[in-house]
């Protein structure tokens, strides 16, 4: 076994790797998922100030609609939304829905469709376009 | 024979803690969101929503699996790229005390409402 494992190819250059699209979805998945992870801190004060009192919930209001939070927020948006999307393929993956190669690539385009769509609607209200 | 060790047997629970704390979290999610396009708003709203027994408890469950489910996550994240013993030492106890202190700030909140 030793011997085998010496033999195998490696192919590390990452401006070289074309990755399929359900690729993509899965290495999304992980930037979302540290992205998300290392906003925490923002997030939970956020939670905090919104439900302590009318005071600090007005604070939250404040600072929430600062532009850079707000895209801050956006980024987070869509690391959520991502993040869910591709959670329920890999839980449907899991029990065997879609395991064939033309199905997971058709799962993968749905993931990042409809976290991008979903972003575009709830972003847009974030940033009171609409 | 040059084994690598990495531990044993926390591979399989660990799969399926990640399956169960995700799941508890996509509902907690979708219940979230429902109560807002439902027209929750405000703080007044806001509060009594999350004031709620219930929304409390699973409030509570959010934030435990949220903070279980980071550990997995970012831990599996280091042991892929960080591969100087020392650093990886540094950065598995870093993530573990700030999700801990994370999850006791989170609970706190709901806790005096």
């Amino acid at each position: 076994m030793p011997d085998l494992a010496k033999q195998r190819p490696k192919f590390l250059n990452l401006f070289a790797i074309r990755l399929p699209l359900a690729g993509y979805a899965s290495i999304f998945h992980r930037v979302s998922g540290i992205g998300l992870f290392l906003m925490l801190p923002l997030l939970i004060w956020l939670f905090d100030k919104s439900l302590s009192t009318p005071e600090s919930y007005a604070q939250f209001q404040a600072v929430a609609g600062h532009w850079l939070i707000k895209l801050i927020l956006l980024g987070l948006l869509w690391s959520f939304l991502h993040h869910f999307c591709m959670g329920i393929r890999i839980l449907l993956l899991d029990i065997h829905v879609g395991i064939d190669k033309v199905s997971a690539h058709k799962s993968s385009v749905a993931v990042m469709a409809v976290s991008l769509l979903l972003t575009a609607i709830l972003g847009a209200k974030l940033l009171g376009i609409a | 024979m040059n084994r690598i060790v990495t531990g044993a047997h926390y591979g399989l629970k660990d799969w399926l803690v990640q399956r169960i704390t995700a799941i508890v979290m996509a509902l907690y999610s979708l219940f979230i969101g429902a109560a807002l396009l439902a027209g929750v708003s405000g703080y007044d709203g806001w509060r009594a929503l999350m004031a709620q027994g219930f929304v409390r408890f699973f409030t509570f469950l959010f934030i435990v699996s949220l903070c279980w489910h980071a550990w997995i996550g970012v831990r599996d994240i280091w042991m892929d790229y960080v591969k100087p013993a020392g650093i990886r030492l540094a950065l598995h106890s870093l993530t573990a005390v700030a999700l801990v202190g994370y999850a006791g700030w989170a609970i706190q909140v709901i806790w005096r409402l």
